[in-house]
């Protein structure tokens, strides 16, 4: 026994003079001092690593059955439609692939919007940890042209008529809009060269860049150390190792702990992969089993759910402004709903980090905030009506001033003094 | 402050409703009744397989619903077709596009894609497929409750008999076919429950698994707590 | 390992148990994915047995069919090719087809169930091309002045006989494969199934 852990560290030191492992694993997960207060919002960073992890891994295997071509094949069917349905029939438990890829979309939308409402919680986003948010948020723009390039690709209607309604948004654009969004076509409909493009964009492009942001975010998170409930730092109070008070080594505790999200995750995921994987509709659109048709738009064309916020917001919008007209201003709304979450850090003036000690204008306005989100989901999921208009306005202001109100109203807050220490609840 | 939330929570679901309301009849379950599907796999082949495909739906894969291979050579296979061919037909999609307006679609995915806000996808084309009447106005003398102006005659008027639309817009059968109304229910629902299998021919299976995969993740949610908790006795 | 004072029975006991439930996990999870790299149902389905009908195969004759995205050639050999086989026994690596490459049915002085009928895969057993047929006797380029007739990989020069036995001193090291194949009637050959076994 002995000689077999002589071997081991033998080939340890050989690697270690040569790369840094025992290094990067000490300042990574066993040397990593994370706030021993982490409550349930802080299982779903782990869990998003896990859903990236299971998006490429699925991702893999769909793409070496998968073909991106619209021409119809001697049953009349798009070759990219009939391949999809190859995959889940005809391909060894090529099914179950398929569904995982699908189910781990919208998994993995539900674990970053977790994510960030974590960030918002218990102030994560502020100084010292801007570059981590922002690395977060081009993350999550970078999954959304992910999912956006990958919802292409089954070709079906609700594929083909969503990147068509996308596609077309980005002509609004004064000047050269229509030139872009042709450009980004690579043909005057979306087609055949569309499909291929986003199958490449889909499949390589963003992912490496994914997977680059996401090494930058952790990279920047272990550089500064980890937020906590509390919103106060852990490094001000160290022992005389210098290792903080409040402090616990990532590896095994949070390890052992994340071994337990992880499992309940996979219960939930795993009763709607094998029990409801359309999910009702919203997680696989049922128009979605209909072959696109350049020539019939479904009735009803609703973005995924994890879109439709955002595509309320673009249709609150029914004003021309400056002559020109409302629905290039529409998406200047949808852009800037997501863009100026990157702000976040410069907008937040409270003295505080945490919900729990601030005041209940910061409270108020969260909630606002979160309810108007979700019924902006809601109606993005729903046609128009005039009153469902109205609504989606008033949400979107509410969006809105949520944040362009945050300097006057952060600041303002009559917030109880954070803790010496961190406190569990 | 709650109870304007409230109500700013409630507002959409007061405008949600508007629209036209689809009334869709449930369609029987015969998931697991395998002489119904075996019926039903007869009936598609005889009375819907002339016109359209199933392109995705390999004749072998009916083993899954109890039919041995040489039923299936002799009762639902045409000459010349190999035992794991798909379920493809022989009319051209053109030729097909000039008859009927548009080609028939294919069929092996449709009780997915017919699924909507108003039922599943079976129980429309359960509705669907014994709300035909007689409508003169048609080219093909037919129309139906929940698909208006179809393109598609009435494939099964035979059995069914012929139904008019009242005055009240309920159907009336004005005269009877070969099979009584609740014989006809009852193949039309063998029929839908073909379909929905073949729709996704692995559901029973992936429902079977998950229950394995749950017990198996019950079981590691033991473990994962229990090593959590161990570890964790050290920290206050 | 056995527990002493410094290590935590109960802990290590649970790490062991916790750590075998995931491994169970990993090789469950594992299968799928990689049973899903196996020939599809449509790749099973295209290399589904063939029939053939050698009705019309008169002697000298030969044909090629696909089985499995393979060429499988069907041969009438005449009498005088059967007789010019038998005496070349010492050129050949294998002349008896002591070596696996066919049924035990086929494996006899002619490789068929029918002397005269050859069924074979022509595929090269060296790399894999597909040898060309040489039924004419004599001298040509790449073949000796005696050649009694049969196959010459243009690739490598491998040359086999009317059997599809391989030559001595050639890079093939095997005779050509004799797939599972049987008769249904008179003239009907079925090419990827016999008695003993299916594939479908």
């Amino acid at each position: 026994m002995s000689k077999v852990n002589a071997l081991l560290q033998g080939t340890l030191n050989w690697v270690d003079e040569r790369f840094p492992l025992t290094k990067l694993w000490k300042e990574h997960l066993a040397e990593y001092y994370a706030p021993k207060n982490f409550n349930f919002w802080y299982f779903f960073g782990s869990l998003a690593l896990l859903v990236l992890v299971l998006q490429i891994v699925t991702g893999i295997l769909l793409t070496m059955h998968f073909k991106p071509d619209a021409s119809l094949n001697a049953s009349g069917v798009p070759v990219a439609f009939a391949s999809v349905e190859y995959i889940m029939r005809d391909v060894p438990w090529g099914w179950l692939i398929r569904y995982m890829h699908s189910t781990g979309a919208s998994a993995f939308f539900f674990v970053v919007y977790m994510h960030m409402f974590r960030g918002m919680l218990y102030g994560s986003y502020r100084k010292p940890r801007e570059l981590i948010w922002i690395f977060g948020m081009i993350i999550f723009l970078a999954l959304m042209a992910e999912a956006f390039f990958g919802y292409l690709l089954p070709w079906g209607q609700m594929s083909f008529w969503g990147a068509q309604v996308i596609v077309n948004l980005f002509s609004t654009i004064p000047l050269i809009g229509p030139d872009f969004s042709l450009w980004l076509r690579g043909d005057f409909v979306v087609g055949d060269a569309t499909l291929n493009r986003f199958f490449s964009f889909h499949v390589i492009a963003v992912p490496l860049v994914l997977l680059g942001l996401v090494a930058a975010h952790i990279i920047a998170l272990h550089e500064v150390g980890s937020n906590n409930p509390d919103g106060i730092e852990i490094k001000k109070k160290k022992d005389g190792n210098g290792i903080p008070l409040d402090g616990i080594p990532f590896h095994p505790y949070y390890t052992v702990k994340d071994i337990v999200g992880v499992v309940v995750f996979l219960m939930v995921f795993s009763v709607i992969l094998f029990f409801m994987p359309e999910f009702g509709g919203y997680f696989l659109e049922y128009n979605n089993f209909f072959p696109a048709d350049p020539l019939v738009t479904p009735l009803h064309i609703a973005p995924v759910w994890y879109f439709t916020p955002y595509y309320s917001i673009l249709r609150a919008v029914t004003y021309p402004l400056f002559g020109i007209d409302a629905k290039f201003w529409g998406v200047v709304a949808m852009g800037a709903s997501t863009m100026i979450l990157f702000l976040l850090p410069w907008l937040d003036r409270s003295p505080v980090k945490s919900i729990r000690y601030r005041g209940p204008l910061y409270k108020g306005f969260l909630t606002a905030f979160i309810v108007s989100f979700l019924i902006l989901g809601y109606l993005g999921m729903l046609g128009p009506t005039p009153v469902r208009t109205v609504m989606a306005q008033i949400c979107s202001v509410i969006y809105f001033a949520f944040f362009l109100l945050m300097p006057i109203y952060s600041s303002l807050d009559k917030c109880q003094p954070e803790p010496d220490r961190v406190t569990s609840k | 402050m709650k109870k304007f939330l409230t109500a700013i929570l409630f507002v959409p679901f007061l405008a949600f409703g508007a629209g036209p309301e689809l009334h869709l009849d449930r369609a029987p379950d015969k998931s697991n009744d395998m002489a119904a599907l075996q019926n039903g796999a007869k009936i598609f082949v005889n009375y819907c397989l002339n016109c359209h495909s199933a392109s995705y739906m390999r004749y072998n894969r009916l083993e899954e619903i109890g039919l041995d291979d040489a039923q299936i050579k002799d009762n639902l296979l045409f000459a010349g077709e190999k035992y794991g061919e798909l379920m493809k037909i022989a009319m051209q999609r053109a030729e097909a596009k000039v008859w009927f307006g548009v080609a028939p679609p294919d069929l092996t995915i449709i009780a997915r894609a017919r699924a909507s806000e108003f039922g599943s996808g079976p129980d429309w084309l359960y509705t669907y497929l014994r709300t035909f009447y007689r409508d003169e106005t048609r080219p093909t003398g037919w129309n139906n409750m929940v698909f208006a102006n179809v393109g598609m005659p009435h494939v099964l008027w035979e059995l069914q008999g012929d139904q008019v639309m009242g005055e009240d817009h309920k159907l009336k059968l004005v005269k009877p076919g070969k099979l009584k109304p609740q014989e006809f229910d009852a193949m039309v629902g063998d029929l839908v429950a073909y379909l929905k299998y073949m729709g996704e021919p692995v559901a029973e299976f992936r429902k079977r698994l998950g229950v394995i995969v749950l017990i198996f993740l019950a079981v590691a949610f033991v473990f994962a707590y229990a090593l959590k908790r161990e570890y964790w006795k050290d920290i206050h | 390992m056995s527990c002493d004072d410094k290590v935590d029975c109960g802990r290590r006991r649970l790490l062991v148990a916790t750590a075998a439930v995931g491994g169970v996990a990993g090789v469950a999870v594992a299968v799928p994915f990689v049973a899903s790299m196996l020939p599809s149902e449509r790749a099973k389905a295209a290399g589904a047995p063939v029939e053939v009908d050698i009705s019309k195969l008169a002697p000298g004759e030969m044909m090629t069919v696909e089985w499995r995205g393979k060429p499988v050639w069907v041969i009438n050999r005449t009498k005088e090719q059967l007789e010019s086989m038998a005496k070349i026994d010492g050129e050949l690596a294998d002349p008896k087809s002591e070596k696996p490459m066919q049924p035990d049915y086929a494996r006899n002085a002619t490789r068929s169930i029918k002397p005269e009928i050859l069924v074979a895969v022509g595929i090269c057993t060296h790399l894999g091309c597909s040898p060309s047929e040489k039924f004419k006797t004599g001298a040509e380029s790449g073949i000796a002045a005696d050649w009694p007739g049969g196959f010459f990989c243009p690739c490598h020069g491998s040359t086999f006989d009317l059997a599809g036995r391989v030559y001595k001193g050639k890079p093939a090291p095997d005779n050509l494969e004799i797939p599972p194949y049987m008769y249904l009637g008179d003239a009907r050959i079925v090419i990827g199934k016999d008695k003993n076994h299916s594939d479908d």
